[in-house]
This record gives C-alpha cells, sequence and structure tokens, in this order.
C-alpha cells in the first residue's frame, strides 16, 4: 500500500463522511429504520425482562395482567442476594476469584494458541494444513453430549478433574475460534506478509505485530464470544470442590430455591449478565473505532 | 494392471518425498500449529473418535463397551418409531430456522452497519440480547406460560381474541410454531457477530469505486462488492448455523418438557441426550450423534459448494 493510496482513502472517508453516501434511496432508508426498531423492540425482550423484574417486589412479580416495569421500583432483591450470599460456606468472593480466573486465562491462551494456528493454516500453503483445517471445521458440528463421557476418562487419566485446567484446556482448543480467525486472515493481502519477509521480519513477528493488529475486529469478536461462554460456566461435572466451583454454578443454587426466590434469581441473572455485556460493549465499540480508518486492502 | 498400480504407487511416493521436503521447508508452521494441535487432539478428536467407536457396542458408562456391530444403527432406523419422529421434527427446525435465521442475520448485520456509530453499538447490543445470557429463552416461559399469568395468553385475553387461557407449550398442535419462532429469536449470534466484524472490515475505496463503475442502488452494491468480500465470514456462518440448528435441544427440553406431550418438541438431540444421560445407553447415544454428524457434514457440503458460487 502505497502512501498516494492512503492519503486518498483518507481524502474519500472525509467527502463521504460530510455528504450522504451514495446509492442510497430515502425510502429505503426509512424502511430499514423501521424494521430495525421493530425487530430490536422484539429482541430487546430479555434483557429488559430480567432487568424490570429484579427490580419489581415480590407481588409485583405474579401480578395478573402481568406488567412490563415495575410500579414500585426497589433494589431489595440485590440486598437480599448479598444477604444469601453472605452467608454462604464459602465465601462469595472465592467464586468470583475462580470464574475469573477461568475467564482470563481460557479466553488469553485460546486467543493466542488459536490464532498462532489459524495464522498458518491461512497464510501458507504447507502439507496437511488443509486437511487439519477441515477436521477443525468438521469437529464443530460433533455432538457434546456424547463426547462429554470419552473427555471425562480423558481427564481423569490427565489427572485434571477438579482442577480449573479441566474447564480451561479444553477451551484453549475451540475449534470455533480457530475457524473465526482463520476466516478473517484469510482476507489479509498476502504482499502484507511478503513485504514483511523481505524486511526480515521472522514468523512470529510477522504473526504478531502485522497480522493480528489488521484482525482486530475478529479477535476482539472471539475475545466477546469466549469471555461469555467461560463467565458462564458452570463445569458442575468436572469441578466438586465447593471452593473451586464457579460463580455461576453458585449463584444458581440460588435460583433453584423457588417460588420465594423469584426476584433474588431475576437479581441473578442480572449480575451473571453484567461482565459479559461490559466485555461486548467494549469489543464493539473497539472494532468500530479501528475500521473506520483502515484502508488495509490493495 | 499391475503396471497401472507400479505407476500409481511410484506417483504417490514421488508426491511423498515433496510433500515431506515441502515439509521440512516449512517446520515453523508445525511449530505454530503444534500447541493447538495437540490439545484439539486430546479434547476434541479423541473423544469424537471414540464416540463413533461406542456407536457400534453395547455401551452403559458402568461396564466395559461390548461389541455389537451395527445394531444400534439398525434398532435406531427401523425400530426406534421416537427417533422418526425426532428426525421429522429436527428437519422442520433445521430447514426452516437455519436458512431464515442465517439470512436474517447477515440481513441485519448489513443494515446496523449502515447506522451510525454510537447507535451502531447499541444496535449490536440489542440484537444480540438473546444471546448474550445463556439462557435468555426462559422469558420465553414466562410469556408463553400455560395459566393466565402468562403474558401472551394474558394480552390475547385482555383483547378478547380467546377467553380461557391455552397451553401453548404442551398442546402438540401449538408447540412447534412457538419453538421455531423462539429459536430463530435467538438466531443472531455467533454468526451475526462475524457478519458485524466482517462488514467493518471491508476497504470504502472499494464502495468509492463501484460507485464509479456504474453500481446505483445498494443492492447491486451488495451483490458485487459486499458479498464477494465476506465470503470467508458467509462460510462461517453457515457451518455456525448448521451447527445450531441441527442441534437444537436446550429450548425445547427447558419450554416444553422432557419428553414433551407426545413427542411434538422431541428432537434428534433430545433423544440422544434421553438414551445417553436418563437411561444411559451411551453406545445407542453415540449411534445417534454419528448418524446426525453425518447428516451434517453432509449438508455443510452441499452450502459450501453453493457459497462459492456468490458474487462470481
Amino acid at each position: 500500500m502505497s502512501v498516494t493510496n492512503q492519503a486518498s482513502a483518507h481524502h474519500m472517508k472525509a467527502v463521504s463522511g460530510r455528504k450522504r453516501r451514495p446509492n442510497r434511496s430515502i425510502a429505503g432508508d426509512i424502511l430499514i429504520w423501521l424494521m430495525l426498531v421493530i425487530v430490536a423492540c422484539i429482541m430487546a425482550l430479555p434483557l429488559v425482562l430480567a432487568i424490570s423484574s429484579s427490580l419489581k417486589p415480590l407481588d409485583e412479580l405474579f401480578r395478573f395482567p402481568p406488567t412490563l416495569f415495575p410500579r414500585h421500583p426497589t433494589l431489595d432483591n440485590f440486598a437480599d442476594l448479598t444477604v444469601t450470599m453472605g452467608q454462604s460456606w464459602v465465601p462469595f468472593s472465592r467464586y468470583l476469584l475462580n470464574t475469573v480466573v477461568i475467564t482470563v486465562l481460557g479466553t488469553f491462551g485460546h486467543l493466542l494458541i488459536a490464532s498462532m494456528a489459524a495464522f498458518v493454516l491461512a497464510k501458507y500453503d504447507f502439507p496437511g494444513g488443509r486437511t487439519f483445517f477441515n477436521i477443525v471445521v468438521v469437529a464443530l458440528m460433533f455432538n457434546g453430549y456424547v463426547t462429554a463421557i470419552p473427555n471425562y476418562i480423558t481427564m481423569s487419566h490427565l489427572h485434571i478433574i477438579d482442577t480449573i485446567w479441566s474447564i480451561v484446556l479444553p477451551a484453549f482448543a475451540a475449534p470455533m475460534g480457530l475457524f473465526l480467525m482463520k476466516q478473517f486472515m484469510e482476507g489479509l493481502p498476502i504482499s502484507l506478509i511478503e513485504s514483511a519477509k523481505l524486511d526480515g521480519a521472522k514468523e512470529f513477528r510477522i504473526f504478531w505485530s502485522i497480522v493480528m493488529p489488521n484482525v482486530k475486529p475478529a479477535w476482539l469478536t472471539l475475545i466477546t464470544l469466549s469471555v461469555q461462554g467461560l463467565w458462564n460456566t458452570r463445569a458442575s461435572a468436572v469441578i466438586y470442590s465447593e471452593g473451586k466451583k464457579t460463580l455461576v454454578y453458585a449463584l444458581q443454587q440460588i435460583q433453584a430455591g423457588g417460588v420465594a426466590r423469584t426476584g433474588q434469581a431475576m437479581a441473578v441473572i442480572v449480575v451473571v449478565m453484567i461482565v459479559p455485556i461490559i466485555t461486548f460493549i467494549f469489543s464493539q465499540s473497539q472494532i468500530l473505532e479501528t475500521m473506520a480508518s483502515s484502508g488495509l486492502k490493495d | 494392471m499391475s503396471g497401472f498400480f507400479g505407476k500409481y504407487a511410484a506417483l504417490r511416493k514421488r508426491n511423498a518425498i515433496y510433500a515431506w521436503d515441502r515439509a521440512k521447508r516449512m517446520k515453523v508452521c508445525y511449530a505454530f500449529l503444534l500447541p493447538y494441535a495437540i490439545l484439539f487432539f486430546v479434547f476434541y478428536i479423541l473423544p469424537m473418535l471414540s464416540s463413533i467407536f461406542y456407536s457400534f457396542t453395547y455401551y452403559n458408562i458402568l461396564e466395559p463397551a461390548r461389541f455389537i456391530g451395527i445394531q444400534n444403527y439398525t434398532n435406531l432406523i427401523l425400530q426406534d418409531d421416537v427417533f422418526l419422529t425426532a428426525v421429522k421434527n429436527t428437519f422442520l427446525i433445521a430447514v426452516i430456522t437455519g436458512p431464515v435465521g442465517y439470512i436474517l442475520s447477515f440481513g441485519f448485520a448489513w443494515f446496523i452497519n449502515e447506522l451510525p456509530r454510537w447507535v451502531r453499538t447499541f444496535a449490536v447490543l440489542v440484537f444480540y440480547a438473546p444471546s448474550i445470557s445463556g439462557n435468555a429463552y426462559s422469558v420465553f416461559s414466562m410469556i408463553f406460560r400455560g395459566d393466565a399469568y402468562g403474558w401472551f395468553n394474558a394480552i390475547l385475553m385482555k383483547l378478547g381474541i380467546i377467553h380461557t387461557p391455552e397451553l401453548w407449550l404442551s398442546n402438540p398442535a401449538t408447540i412447534m410454531p412457538v419453538l421455531i419462532f423462539i429459536i430463530l429469536w435467538m438466531s443472531m449470534s455467533t454468526g451475526f457477530l462475524a457478519f458485524v466484524a466482517g462488514l467493518q472490515g471491508i476497504d470504502r475505496s472499494q464502495y468509492e469505486a463501484g460507485y464509479v463503475d456504474g453500481i446505483r442502488n445498494r443492492w447491486q452494491e451488495l451483490y458485487y462488492i459486499t458479498l464477494p468480500n465476506m465470503k470467508p465470514m458467509l462460510l462461517f456462518g453457515a457451518v455456525m448455523a448448521i451447527t445450531q440448528s441441527f442441534n437444537v435441544a436446550d429450548v425445547p427440553m427447558a419450554l416444553a418438557g422432557f419428553p414433551s406431550t407426545d413427542y411434538a418438541a422431541h428432537t434428534v438431540v433430545v433423544h440422544l441426550f434421553d438414551y445417553g444421560y436418563t437411561r444411559f445407553e451411551m453406545g445407542y447415544a453415540s449411534a445417534i450423534a454419528t448418524l446426525l454428524f453425518l447428516v451434517m457434514i453432509l449438508c455443510n457440503k452441499l452450502i459450501q459448494n453453493a457459497l462459492r458460487r456468490v458474487g462470481t
């Protein structure tokens, strides 16, 4: 990519920023907006309902006809939740720490290991590479319920049952992450890598400082998905010690308390959703931020 | 004849030597792949292969597996009526929610891409909301509840459309439509996020160039510029759509009960779960998984071939 090319791309962006985008009819824009608003209302339902229910006092949770918004919003449910959690044998902070460690370690390990593999699969033609990739894609489709038993047996041979590794190690090699990264890396121009090679860069350098920055939307998406998955791990099949259990597992014990704890159960849903939502908003705004100024393809 | 095989063997040998030479020169590629490959083999390939092996055995988890040939498969296809119901339901769900969900998630990702930046972040969040918490579909147990406290019943009764509450999730006639609606509602998930990210990566100057070249409306722009650029993500989205639409199990089990009335919401994976985890017949469950796997691979193959032709 030459300097003039970049300059002209920036120029064009500046121009199109001020004017309407070409090829867009006003009628079409209105139609799209209308459709987005209507569908968005339906899609937002679980979030709105979970938050509003968590703010309802108990009597409003069972009102007929049910109301969308609480009439007397209260934070009682959250206060009750802290009381219940405060009485548990293992402190709340311990569950939180377990989940944070699993989420952070699992996400970054997965990101690094899967991206490295995706990089060579996308950008180098080496014997076995294509076959390996096809196997990964196909493995994505095999049902998880039946592999759980053989997996458990493997893990017990490796002595990682009842440790966080039983969640983190499989998460490192999740096929979906590799597939996602490879698809995005495929679009990068090969000249980018070749010019770096001419400058004497080694493969890891090419991977780390040239390829990865250019697929930022891909790994931000991967982080979102991975955090969301790991944060919600219950891991009830592979972790038994109370002190090693995850936050979601502990909180679900409260949810299991039945009708009397409906309010608290709603508060649990909201509390559990906070971290994935924050990660999500952060990564989405980053994706939109960086890509507005890229003019990479040559 | 032997001459032909001799030539063939020689050719294979030469190819193998050539590949080995290349492999040696590209050692660094294997080094990059190794950490992933080891973990992938141990935690994904090994269990998959053992499941396929178990599908030819009687295996109840407690006793060692006993080899019984293809008996699981013949029982499954010839004798298991419930399995046939499950296959019918699964195909109905997959054929509707797979393609429709796929097209909807691309469509909405594309529409959202036109919005101003901050609205866009918010819109992505709202559309992705059903997938963000693992069991958001449980709100539908509230909405479609069978008594008058259920929202849908309450609304219909208020409007005077029905006079007594309807058992939406127990009546075999209404289970499927309700389930398909819920699954479609949940379909803006992994593929949708990949589309959103992919659309951001398309170089703006290509659109400017297209404008100069005489592309007149958004549909031409979509077909000639956006779709060809999105091909890798479209392939990814297709695989995710197949995986999700054929593996539907949690939603019917949580909402319609397990087992559901008249097996009206019984899918292949629900059937698998039934045999694997309530009857502990893992061999049989593995046979179900293997059959489903083969169907999905076939389906994937067809879709990949179709997608290869997009925008050309």
